[in-house]
C-alpha cells in the first residue's frame, strides 16, 4: 500500500511553464483515476516575476488544497529554493534545475535531486520543455503515478497542436525521467 | 454525467451557465474572474449567445435588467470593487423580482484593496449591498464541481422565486482546477416565463410591465409585503422545507463538543482541521453553510443542545459570525477566528486556535 496523497509545490520564474508543469502532474493524477486540485499563486506580474503552483494528487476526497508542507517542492530557480525549501516535510523530496542553481548542499532531512533542466531541454530541441523535464523527474519519485500514465496523458495535455509538439513534450518527459533514475 | 475535465472554477461557472440555458452575458474584466467573461466570449458565440462586455459595470448589470425583464436565462459576473458598482442595478432586479444568476469571485477589500482571495462580501452579500427591503438568494459552492452545479441551481432558483441569485466565490475557486463532471443540457424555452416583456408576443394580450417603480404609496407597501412573504417562503423552504439538505453539509456533528464553521475554501481547510484534531482525541465537527442567505439557522439551534462550543473561522474579521451568534442565539460560546487582507489562514493556526479553546491551559 503506497502513499494516499501526494502534495507538491513547483516554483520559478514567470515564462518558465511553472502552471503548466502543475497541470502536467493534475492533469495525470485526474487521468489515472485519483483526485487532484491545482492552484496557482496569481498576481499582477506576468513574464518575468515569480510563479508558484500547489497540486495535490490523493486517493481520496482533498478535503484542503491549500498546501502549506509539500511532500516534493520542483524548485526552476534559486529564488524558489530560497522561499519554499524550508516548507518541505521532513523526509520529502527537492528537485531542483541544477542549470541555473549553483547550490548543493539543502536541509539533511530530505532527499534531493538535481536534474539540469535547461541543459536537458536543449539536448531534445528547445529550452522551453526544461518544465516537462521536471515533470519526468517527478514521475521518478511519485507512488501514485507512473512514467506510463505521463505519457499518455500528454495527448490531453497538448491536443490538436503539430505532432512534432508531442513528440518534443515526450522526448523531455523521458529525460528528465532517465536523469533522475540513473542519479537516484 | 459526463468524463471528468480539468477546469478553473471561473470556467466551470461559465460552461454550466451555458449547459443551463443562458444564453446572455453582460460584464467588465476584473481580477479574479476574468477567465469566466474570457471563456464566455468565446462560448457564447457558437451557441448563437450573446456576449457583451459592456463600458461599465453599471451598464452591465442594467443590461441583465433587460434581458432578464425579457424571459432571457442572463447572468453577470465581477470581483468585489465591481459588485459594489452593480448594486444599484440589483436592487432595481430585486424590485421588479428579475431573475437572474450573479457571481461575486471575492478579492480582498475594502476599497480597490488587491487581487488576494477573501470573504469580506459576507455582509454585502446577505444584507442586501442595494437600497430597500430585498434579498438575494445566495449561493457558497467550495469546489470546482459546486462551482458548476450550483449555477445550473442558482439558474432554476432564479427562475422559481423571481429572484437574483448571487453565486458568492473567492480567489481560490475561481483560480484552482479540479476534475468536474459536467451537468447534462438543459433545453431552456425563452417563452416560457408569462410575466415577461416578450411572453407570447404572436397573440393578442395585455402587454407585460417590468418594474420597481410603485410610486403610490399604497402600492409600494404591499409590493414590499409581497416580496417579504416570498422571502418568508425561501426561508422556509431552505430550513424545514425543500432545500433543507441543499442548504447545510454537517461532518462528524452528532458527537463533537466543538464544532468548526466555515464556507467556501474555508470549509475545505476545516475539514482538514477536523481530521487533525479527531487524530489527536478532539471531538471536532464541521458546519458547511452551502446557503448563506437565507441562512441555516435550524442546524445551529439543534446543535447548541449537543455541542459545547462553536468556532467561525473565516478570510475577513469576522462577519458570518454574526449569524452564528444569532442562530445558536446565547445557548453556547460562539468563538471567531480570521485572517484578511487576502491571507489564507493554514490549518495549523486554526487547530492552534481549537487547542486553546479545548485545553484552556
Amino acid at each position: 500500500m503506497g502513499k494516499e496523497t501526494e502534495e507538491i509545490i513547483m516554483a520559478g520564474f514567470g515564462g518558465q511553464g511553472i502552471l503548466f508543469l502543475g497541470k502536467v502532474l493534475a492533469e495525470t493524477g485526474m487521468l489515472t483515476g485519483q483526485n487532484v486540485s491545482w492552484i496557482p499563486a496569481y498576481g499582477p506580474e506576468m513574464r518575468g516575476g515569480t510563479a508558484n503552483c500547489s497540486v495535490v494528487i490523493s486517493r481520496n476526497e482533498i478535503a484542503s488544497p491549500i498546501v502549506t508542507e509539500p511532500d516534493t517542492l520542483i524548485a526552476m530557480n534559486i529564488p524558489s529554493v530560497a522561499r519554499f525549501v524550508d516548507k518541505i516535510r521532513p523526509g520529502g523530496t527537492l528537485i531542483y534545475n541544477s542549470s541555473l542553481i549553483d547550490q548543493k548542499e539543502f536541509r539533511s532531512d530530505i532527499k534531493v535531486c538535481a536534474i539540469p533542466a535547461n541543459q536537458l531541454a536543449n539536448e531534445v530541441g528547445s529550452d522551453k520543455v526544461a518544465n516537462v523535464v521536471m515533470a519526468g523527474a517527478y514521475a521518478r519519485f511519485s507512488d501514485m503515478m507512473n512514467f506510463d500514465a505521463f505519457i499518455k496523458a500528454f495527448p490531453t495535455l497538448v491536443p490538436g497542436k503539430k505532432k512534432e509538439l508531442l513528440e518534443l513534450n515526450l522526448a523531455a518527459l523521458k529525460k528528465g525521467y532517465d536523469c533522475a533514475n540513473s542519479t537516484h | 454525467m459526463a468524463e471528468k475535465v480539468l477546469m478553473k472554477g471561473n470556467e466551470a461557472i461559465g460552461e454550466a451557465a451555458v449547459l443551463a440555458g443562458c444564453r446572455y452575458y453582460f460584464g467588465y474584466p476584473i481580477t479574479p474572474q476574468s477567465e469566466l467573461p474570457a471563456y464566455l466570449s468565446k462560448r457564447l458565440p457558437e451557441v448563437d449567445g450573446v456576449f457583451v462586455q459592456a463600458e461599465s459595470e453599471v451598464a452591465a448589470i442594467n443590461m441583465v435588467y433587460g434581458a432578464g425583464s425579457a424571459g432571457a436565462r442572463v447572468m453577470t459576473s465581477s470581483s468585489s470593487p465591481g459588485i459594489s458598482l452593480k448594486q444599484e442595478g440589483i436592487s432595481y432586479i430585486a424590485g421588479a423580482e428579475i431573475p437572474c444568476l450573479l457571481v461575486n469571485v471575492v478579492r480582498g477589500g475594502p476599497g480597490l484593496g488587491n487581487i488576494a482571495p477573501a470573504q469580506s462580501d459576507y455582509w454585502q452579500a446577505t444584507r442586501g449591498g442595494g437600497h430597500g427591503d430585498y434579498r438575494t438568494l445566495v449561493l457558497a459552492p467550495n469546489s470546482v464541481q459546486e462551482m458548476a452545479d450550483m449555477t445550473v441551481a442558482g439558474f432554476e432558483f432564479a427562475d422559481r422565486f423571481r429572484n437574483p441569485v448571487l453565486l458568492l466565490s473567492d480567489g481560490v475557486l475561481g483560480q484552482m482546477m479540479e476534475p468536474v463532471s459536467l451537468p447534462d443540457p438543459v433545453d431552456y424555452d425563452i417563452d416560457s416565463k408569462k410575466w415577461a416583456l416578450g411572453y407570447n408576443s404572436k397573440e393578442k394580450h395585455e402587454r407585460n410591465l417590468c418594474s420597481s417603480i410603485f410610486l403610490d404609496v399604497d402600492e409600494l407597501e404591499e409590493h414590499n409585503w409581497h416580496l417579504y412573504q416570498k422571502y418568508q417562503v425561501m426561508t422556509d423552504l431552505f430550513s424545514t422545507g425543500e432545500y433543507k439538505d441543499f442548504a447545510v453539509e454537517e461532518h462528524l456533528c452528532d458527537d463533537a463538543e466543538i464544532i468548526l464553521v466555515g464556507y467556501g475554501i474555508i470549509s475545505r481547510i476545516l475539514k482538514t482541521v477536523v481530521e487533525k484534531c479527531r487524530k489527536r482525541g478532539i471531538k471536532a465537527g464541521l458546519v458547511r453553510p452551502k446557503v448563506l442567505w437565507p441562512y441555516p439557522a435550524h442546524v445551529f439551534e439543534r446543535l447548541a443542545k449537543t455541542a459545547n462550543q462553536f468556532l467561525v473561522v473565516e478570510m475577513s474579521c469576522g462577519q458570518m459570525v454574526e449569524d452564528v451568534k444569532l442562530s445558536v442565539n446565547g445557548k453556547k460560546p460562539v468563538y471567531f477566528f480570521g485572517r484578511t487582507g487576502g491571507t489564507i489562514p493554514s490549518d495549523f493556526e486554526i487547530l492552534n486556535e481549537v487547542d486553546k479553546l479545548v485545553r484552556p491551559d
